[in-house]
């Protein structure tokens, strides 16, 4: 938030707050220890309110559930804050003190009554009202999300939307209130941290920005560090449509799956001049590759440090040694440096955290025997220093520490793809708790619960086309069509569908999706893409044959 | 709270019956009918959802009661109109003995097997029955009617009994008591029941009676009948007093709970008045199924007011705001007289908002048991009361502290609320002398068996056992007495040389003994009592609720090791199979986690070691 990328609350902290707004995100499931602490919330008292297009099991779990119309959500947020705000509800005290742009911003959310409110999200306005006093009324409130937020064409302007609610009722910057994005893996946090992201330094440091930090980089490293961002996934591809981007080396993603639009991404990966893959197990990505690096598990063959969601930096040991010649990440890459002529050690893990914290300020105080145990959270800025439980606890003192926070103007915008007579269904994707992603590691063993991929349609939807529960159905959009078994699902309601990633090579859903970006995050409206099904042709394709194949 | 909801749907009378309970679907969401353009935008929940589940057990008895069993669509309706995982509601359903979820035809009696019936014809009746009908769960050829054994009914006064359950538009339960087979044969071939006859009331109308003193005299029904004998005095000298007041007589009766435990009502009264958590409230134990207990049947059916009267006494010096009676399912008349009597004393400013015009706001309902002798622990009784399954809580945190709902709670027996009338009336020291110092206060004793007259009486701590047994006019028939059994199956038995127990608590502690729920079976000298054991072992095993290992393991064990002992073919000696049954009771007392397992053996263990039963197949003394 407001720069550094983190959420700014600590996990316990959900479990003390009195409103959790649970944006875009089926956490129970795709988020299942968070939610073991929005439990220990709910069982403390505080009220849930989950936004979503599906009623999903995180939905039966709360107060109110809103089921907006996919992309809607800024229109939504703004039509809260305008409720908000007319209803005198919004923290005066601290909007004057923390905050700028106020003005602008209420003028800008002016035209989000109630009522353009449900016309432009069908949430029905009542339902907006409440949900939006009981956030503004909490002592405490929180906001976390995940991709139903961000994997839209317009990803930013929908966290900003969230941001500037959390601003508008002060709840950020004290215990048990705050804005979380929630982090699908043990150390998404970390990467980005490590700056891995293209426009970062670690410890978020700007590449362009900030001199100091890269003279600072450049003495370390002795090198030359361009003062240019980098490129994000997304535009990597588009580089290697130009031409302008030859070869890849790929460290445990398998875009060759979860990429929208996965007929341009296999084609363009197939078209590099070289391609490195490092991962556990030979993914689709693999196979199309030049070189295959065997890495290990890091989880539990390699030693270091991991970075959660609440920005806790935590020590991970090897337990086992990789099995056969696969390496350890760090003695790939390491050696791949050497080989290519730097002077690089093979350092002990120690070293590499100790370089890091003489080049991160918001690391500098983590010495690593300090990690032990439950591990320390960021900023901690010398050795003396506790961690930070949350962030922005600035904006709360006396005088104001810092910038004020800038409130940011957003418009409603839908999806990219708008629904015809052609493509008349809203697909959006998701994930669920028995899958991880594109199925690389839970594919590998069989579970009941894997039931295998379908396309979910409403019982009305199903009724109209006159297709059964397990019914093989072909799914097309604008970009390709799949065969897949029709599953019946009440959450939704009708015009919406709902597929899964976790089984691509049964069903390629990223075939269907779209790969309409946002220029400043890079991520694809993987939530919305308009298609149809159709029946296949009574030619007794039946459901056993897939359901055979659901569980391998 | 994850719904894993089960591809079944209810029929019209199951949905009719939980709907009469918890009214119309309020969305689609919770088994209305599916309206996309509203059910597809928004859904309310979360605590005010799982708030009702509580409402469980009663939306369960509804479908029980309406159709005569649980069916998979019924159970499914009760799980979307609640928010409860059916895999947790079958959990429930499947705790209480009166509720099925396997067919069951629309009438069955539940015949009662326990140990007090079988001083009086139980075995035979069930041996003519199994001859003339079939074993238990046989169906009567039209299909409509069954019979079950079933443990102690607690009408052993006029034993042997039966319960029959009708379920249906007019649904209802029946006692039959004294039960006979023409009666239970012509009950199963759908004919009329016999009424209910009325409890044997021994010292019905004598002098000095305090308990009992309006039992069989007033009517019942009538709150004016009560005022008119004494009813409410005390609530108005309670309020004049104030809690603080209450409190302080409570204390200075030196008044101990009658239910088993013997805690100081005081102190644990004390305890929830100064909780700062609020609400307070009060549970009233009416779970009476200790096998030989039936006090607390006698003093609701024919006296209910008083202990309504004591309730608010008892929540005035409290702080509760709240009363549950949790009232055992085989108690259909004391039920039904309990109903009326919170509805008059509703209708007449006794209970509600502001009682008497003090600004007491209490009220009282009654929640009913579903056949579980462990609701009758004081935390088991919470977890049924919530919707749960009822199996004891660890402790503590005691129930003064998180009780039910996890507010202070206090858990008191019928006969121990009902004592409170009398404490404000003589006051506490006034009630201290009666009785003996430890113990002070009348007590009720339940005597059946083979005693002349069965049935409940009142006499003062200190009465000796041989009295009490005078009283109920001995062993009938000229047959000598074989054994006392005291304080019911979680009690002990005593010899007929022991006679001149004095019947108090540190008397009882002092002999090995134990009063338990005031309960008093004797046995002449024609008793089985190594039979008559096996029962009582088979009861624990049926009657735990498995959730502690010991208890669960250690009631199977108990009663396999009888079980051989009895037939005559005790593995490795009959020496080896008592150190067996000394070795798990000790395992069970020492490490189950609540009063049943605790006790599960002390009956068999004292018949061992009193009375010798086993010793003299073994060649000893016997």
């Amino acid at each position: 938030m407001f720069g550094a990328g983190g959420g700014t609350s600590s996990y316990r902290e959900v479990e003390e707050t009195d409103v959790i707004l649970l944006w875009g995100s089926n956490a129970r499931e795709t988020h299942p220890i968070f939610f073991h602490h929005v439990l220990k919330g709910i069982r403390n008292g505080a009220r849930l309110v989950v936004v979503d297009p599906r009623r999903t099991s995180s939905a039966q779990w709360a107060d109110l559930w809103l089921g907006l119309d996919v992309g809607s959500d800024i229109a939504l947020a703004n039509a809260m804050a305008r409720e908000i705000v007319h209803a005198g509800l919004h923290n005066r005290a601290f909007v004057e003190r923390a905050t700028s742009g106020f003005d602008e911003y209420r003028a800008a959310i002016e035209p989000y009554t109630l009522e353009e409110g449900e016309r432009l999200t069908g949430v029905p306005a009542a339902a907006i009202r409440e949900a939006a006093h009981a956030f503004a009324r909490a002592d405490r409130g929180m906001i976390c999300w995940t991709l139903g937020i961000t994997e839209h064409h317009n990803a930013v302007d929908n966290v900003l939307a969230l941001i500037d609610l959390g601003l508008l009722c002060g709840h950020v910057g004290r215990w048990g209130a705050g804005l979380n994005p929630l982090r699908g893996q043990n150390n998404v946090q970390g990467g980005g941290d490590m700056g891995a992201i293209p426009n970062k330094l670690p410890g978020f440091q700007d590449i362009e920005r900030d001199d100091e930090a890269r003279a600072r980089f450049e003495a370390a490293w002795g090198c030359t560090i361009p003062p240019r961002y980098g490129w994000h996934l997304t535009s990597m591809f588009d580089a290697m449509e130009r031409g302008d981007l030859r070869a890849l080396y790929v460290l445990g993603e398998n875009p060759a799956q979860s990429e929208a639009d996965v007929h341009r991404t296999r084609r363009l990966l197939a078209g590099l001049d070289h391609l490195v893959v490092q991962d556990i197990v030979l993914t689709r990505t693999a196979e199309l590759a030049h070189v295959v690096l065997p890495s290990s598990a890091s989880w539990c063959e390699s030693d270091g440090t991991v970075t959660n969601s609440e920005r806790r930096v935590q020590r991970v040991r090897a337990a086992l040694r990789p099995p056969g010649d696969a390496r350890d990440d760090r003695w790939i890459l390491t050696e791949i440096a050497r080989r290519l002529g730097a002077d690089w050690e093979h350092d002990e893990v120690e070293w590499v955290w100790d370089e890091l914290r003489g080049l991160s300020p918001m690391h500098a105080g983590m010495r690593y025997d300090r990690l032990e145990g439950r591990g320390l959270q960021w900023p901690c800025p010398d050795e003396e220093h506790p961690g930070s439980p949350f962030l922005h606890g600035r904006l709360w003192a006396e005088p104001l520490e810092g910038p004020r926070v800038p409130f940011s103007v957003v418009h409603h915008e839908g999806p990219v793809e708008e629904l015809d007579d052609e493509y008349p269904l809203r697909l959006t994707t998701g994930r669920r708790l028995e899958s991880y992603n594109t199925g690389v590691q839970t594919n590998l063993y069989r579970s009941p619960l894997h039931r295998g991929e379908a396309i979910c349609l409403a019982p009305e939807d199903a009724a109209s086309l006159g297709v059964a529960d397990g019914e093989v159905v072909r799914v097309s959009s604008r970009r390709g069509s799949v065969e897949a078994p029709v599953r019946i699902d009440a959450a939704l309601r009708p015009g919406l569908a709902f597929m899964t990633l976790h089984f691509p090579d049964q069903v390629d859903t990223n075939v269907l999706t779209i790969d309409a970006t946002d220029p400043r995050s890079g991520t694809a409206e993987f939530k919305a893409a308009a298609i149809r099904v159709e029946r296949l042709e009574a030619s007794g394709r039946a459901a056993p044959q897939l359901a055979a194949a659901a569980g391998d | 709270m994850d719904l894993k909801p089960i591809a079944a749907a209810p029929t019209g009378a199951e949905r009719a019956a939980v709907d009469a309970l918890l009214g119309p679907p309020e969305s689609g969401w919770v088994g209305g009918p599916r309206d996309v353009a509203v059910d597809g935008r928004s859904a309310h929940g979360g605590h005010a959802a799982r708030g009702r589940r509580h409402l469980l057990l009663p939306a369960l008895h509804a479908v029980q009661e309406r159709v005569g069993w649980i069916s998979p669509g019924a159970l499914s309706y009760v799980c979307q109109r609640l928010t409860v995982p059916p895999a947790d509601a079958y959990g429930v359903a499947t705790f209480y003995a009166l509720l099925s979820v396997e067919p069951r035809p629309p009438r069955v009696l539940h015949v009662c097997e326990d140990i007090a019936c079988r001083c009086r014809g139980a075995d035979e009746l069930i041996a003519a029955l199994e001859e003339r009908v079939g074993p238990e769960g046989t169906v009567a050829p039209d299909g409509a009617a069954t019979w079950l054994r079933s443990p102690c009914l607690g009408q052993c006064d006029r034993a042997p009994a039966a319960l029959v359950a009708d379920a249906g538009e007019g649904h209802g339960e029946t006692v039959q008591a004294p039960a006979s087979l023409d009666g239970l044969l012509g009950a199963l071939a759908g004919g009329p029941l016999a009424p209910e006859p009325a409890d044997p009331l021994p010292q019905q109308g004598e002098p000095g009676l305090r308990l009992l003193r309006r039992v069989g005299v007033v009517d019942p029904t009538s709150l004016d009948d009560y005022r008119a004998h004494g009813g409410y005095e005390a609530l108005r000298r309670a309020i004049a007093l104030g809690p603080e007041g209450v409190l302080r007589e409570v204390v200075d009766a030196k008044v101990v709970g009658r239910g088993g435990a013997a805690f100081p009502m005081g102190r644990k009264w004390e305890a929830v008045a100064r909780q700062p958590a609020r609400p307070h409230y009060l549970v009233c134990n009416a779970d009476e199924s200790e096998p030989g207990t039936f006090k607390d049947r006698a003093l609701i059916e024919g006296d209910p007011f008083a202990l309504l009267e004591a309730m608010t006494i008892c929540a005035l010096a409290t702080g509760c705001e709240r009363g549950v009676v949790y009232l055992r399912g085989e108690y259909p008349r004391a039920h039904a007289v309990l109903g009326a009597a919170i509805e008059e004393a509703r209708a007449r400013g006794l209970l509600g908002e502001d009682v008497l015009g003090s600004g007491l706001a209490f009220d009282v309902e009654i929640r009913k048991g579903a056949g579980a002798y462990i609701c009758g622990e004081e935390t088991a009784i919470f977890e049924s009361i919530e919707g749960y399954r009822g199996e004891p809580r660890s402790k503590p945190p005691f129930p003064v502290v998180e009780g039910l709902f996890g507010r202070p709670t206090v858990v008191n027996n019928v006969e121990t609320l009902v004592n409170a009338l009398e404490i404000v009336r003589l006051g506490g020291p006034a009630y201290a002398a009666i009785g003996t110092e430890g113990s002070t206060g009348p007590k009720l004793f339940c005597l059946s068996g083979h005693v002349a007259r069965p049935g409940v009486y009142e006499v003062e701590f200190g009465t000796t056992l041989r009295e009490l047994l005078e009283l109920a006019g001995g062993v009938p028939d000229g047959r000598a007495l074989q054994a006392v059994l005291l304080g019911g199956a979680a009690g002990g038995f005593v010899r007929p040389d022991e006679l001149d127990l004095r019947l108090t608590f540190e008397d009882a502690r002092a002999a090995g003994a134990t009063l338990g729920s005031g309960v008093v079976m004797a046995f002449d000298d024609t008793v089985d009592l190594p039979r008559l054991l096996l029962r009582i072992a088979a009861f624990f095993r049926n009657e735990s609720c498995g959730q502690c290992v010991p208890c669960r393991v250690g009631t199977v064990r108990q009663q396999e090791a009888l079980a051989r002992l009895v037939r005559g073919r005790p593995r490795g000696g009959v020496e080896a199979e008592l150190a067996l049954v000394a070795e798990l009771g000790r395992c069970m007392r020492d490490a189950s986690i609540c009063g049943l397992g605790q006790t599960a053996s002390s009956a068999i263990e004292s018949a061992i070691g009193r009375l010798g039963v086993f010793a003299a197949a073994n060649g000893g003394a016997g």
